[in-house]
């Protein structure tokens, strides 16, 4: 990796001020990350381990009580339209329609864009995520995946150069998370936009990360290891699970949230862990398994 | 035929109202009991009360009357033969005009107010104790202050009402504003939006139904406060109205101030309402 990294979190820590009676909390310490320029890079924890917090620091929505994050060459001290994000809850302005949702974030980021230009900039986002039709209905007259669609419009609408996401499907049944992350998948690949997305759910991860980082349990919590995704790029929600590698990239996500985010002070011990370099792991099938037979006849084989 | 709900609803009050004006009359007609206290009444105090009172007949109007009454007001509102004998047009009028100016000025000042101790923790913990003190006045221990300082009779009851709508716009609009939902915020803040377009277009329409629900509390007790300021001050106005015609013993008149009263107190609430409706949001 000899490119500058797009986000370089540096030695981030955050420790919450002690309640009465309590102590200071550590949610965690030690965390260093950096994200290419183009990738789509997965969070994966267990609650409480400080995911959230971790994002709204890189959002510039909170702050961190130690180290750094470094976005584009310049230190993070505060929003920033160049860094989007989709909430968990939509967090859609339900006083105003669809449109106007996303219009309110084009007003914020060109205020001197006619109205013209507005619409029509807005227009051609609310096709790419196939809300055409529904421009003018409100928060309570949308389904809770046109909700999420409108809070994705919107975080793409004012062009970011990084994409950050908070576990932006949990809420979702599972068709409708579905054929959400699938269409992320596929915006995200043609425009090549630089993600961050916190998860708990692995085939997601596994779906939709190039990189999929793990993080212990909280207090304390720190990076545990970095999952390269070892499926093919042009993977879908249809067949992955057919990919060779797909089983030894799941079991070893599972066996991580199971058994080892929780013992991993016992395993730092024994090892050379340095959390600036937090080891790298490319979970695969035997290489004979993948040349034989192939991924493309695998998928052949399943239709 | 299956009536919609709201047409069965609407007869049903029809039914209950008809009830009560033909209890009413009934019971003015025949006196009901009174006619066996009137037997045990005292004659002298018999005679101090007047033939009506042998009779036993109630001195209570019926509904007839009071229908009189009222359309006699209805039909000239506005005649004007005197201090002591105005139109009931005029003297609603005047008590509408109280509370409406008393009301907008309050809500001129108590927004904006209400606004910035709702954006700052720091201002609402120093203001709460003032606040806390000065809620529970009553608004009427306020007039004589105001008319030894202001030293006009008709400024001191719109004072008063001003005083007493502050409170409720002043509690809801920083209630609604410091209780805006963090998120929305956050979308805000991330979109670099201003202070100024975030407190116009994100904090005021989040609040706005709170807000609303303040002023419609508000203009309520300033129409309840009002009659009381009127009969305390006089001159003019539907609470002097009201006292006069107990001066006069118009039992029938009070009657129809107090049905008045209450229409027109309706009628602010309704307007109120349907303002609320347009700023109304659901999640």
């Amino acid at each position: 990796m000899t490119s500058h990294p797009i986000i370089s979190i540096e030695n981030l820590r955050k420790t919450f001020a002690a309640t009465a009676g309590g102590e200071d909390v550590t949610v965690f310490e030690d965390v260093w990350i950096s994200i290419e320029k183009g990738e789509f890079v997965c969070l994966i924890g267990h609650s409480g381990c400080g995911k959230t917090t971790l994002l709204n620091i890189l959002a510039g929505l909170d702050k961190a009580t130690e180290g750094c994050i470094v976005v584009e060459g310049t230190e993070v001290t505060g929003p920033s339209l160049d860094r989007a994000v989709i909430f968990q809850s939509h967090a859609l302005m339900p006083w105003m329609t669809a449109y106007k949702n996303i219009a309110f974030a084009v007003k914020s980021r060109w205020p001197q864009w006619s109205r013209e230009q507005i619409k029509e900039h807005c227009q051609k986002y609310i096709d790419m995520v196939h809300l055409t039709g529904s421009e003018d209905k409100k928060q309570t007259q949308l389904s809770g995946g046109m909700k999420q669609r409108v809070g994705i419009a919107r975080a793409l609408a004012i062009q970011p150069s990084i994409m950050l996401m908070d576990e932006p499907f949990s809420a979702l049944d599972a068709l409708t998370r579905g054929s959400l992350q699938d269409e992320v998948l596929n915006i995200c690949t043609k425009t090549e936009q630089t993600s961050f997305m916190i998860t708990h759910d692995i085939d997601e991860a596994i779906l939709l990360a190039d990189k999929i980082i793990l993080m212990t349990n909280g207090p304390h919590a720190k990076i545990c290891e970095i999952v390269e995704n070892t499926l093919p790029k042009n993977r879908s929600r249809n067949d992955m699970h057919l990919h060779p590698n797909y089983y030894p990239m799941r079991n070893h996500l599972i066996e991580f949230l199971v058994n080892r985010s929780k013992l991993f002070e016992e395993e730092l011990s024994s090892s050379s862990y340095d959390p600036r370099k937090p080891p790298v792991v490319r979970p695969q099938a035997d290489p004979a398994a993948i040349k034989e037979p192939p991924f493309n006849s695998y998928h052949q084989a399943a239709q | 035929m299956v009536a919609s709900p709201k047409l069965r609803a609407t007869i049903l009050s029809l039914i209950i109202f008809t009830v009560f004006i033909l209890f009413w009359h009934l019971a003015i007609q025949t006196g009901g009991s009174d006619r066996n206290l009137g037997a045990a009444m005292d004659p002298e105090y018999a005679a101090l009360m007047g033939k009506s009172a042998k009779t036993g007949a109630s001195a209570l109007p019926g509904p007839l009357e009071v229908g009189k009454e009222l359309w006699k007001h209805l039909t000239n509102p506005f005649y004007d033969n005197g201090p002591n004998d105005k139109g009931l047009g005029i003297q609603l009028a005047y008590s509408l005009a109280r509370v409406l100016i008393g009301f907008s000025l309050a809500v001129l000042i108590a927004v904006p107010l209400g606004f910035l101790i709702g954006m700052s923790q720091m201002l609402s913990r120093a203001l709460d104790p003032f606040i806390q003190v000065l809620k529970p006045i009553s608004p009427l221990a306020w007039m004589p202050l105001a008319l030894y300082t202001i030293k006009d009779s008709g400024v001191s009851s719109i004072f008063v009402i001003f005083i007493c709508s502050v409170w409720p716009i002043l509690m809801n609009t920083s209630f609604g504003v410091a209780s805006v939902r963090r998120e929305w915020l956050n979308v805000a803040r991330t979109l670099e939006v201003g202070r100024f377009r975030t407190a116009c277009q994100v904090i005021l329409p989040a609040a706005a139904p709170t807000i609303m629900t303040g002023m419609r509390i508000a203009i309520g007790i300033a129409w309840l406060v009002i009659v009381a300021a009127e009969m305390l001050v006089g001159g003019t106005g539907i609470g002097y109205f009201v006292w006069n015609e107990w001066n006069n013993l118009s039992i029938t008149s009070i009657l129809v101030a107090i049905i008045s009263i209450g229409l027109i107190g309706m009628m602010l609430d309704l307007c109120l309402a349907s303002l609320a409706k347009t700023v109304a949001y659901n999640e």
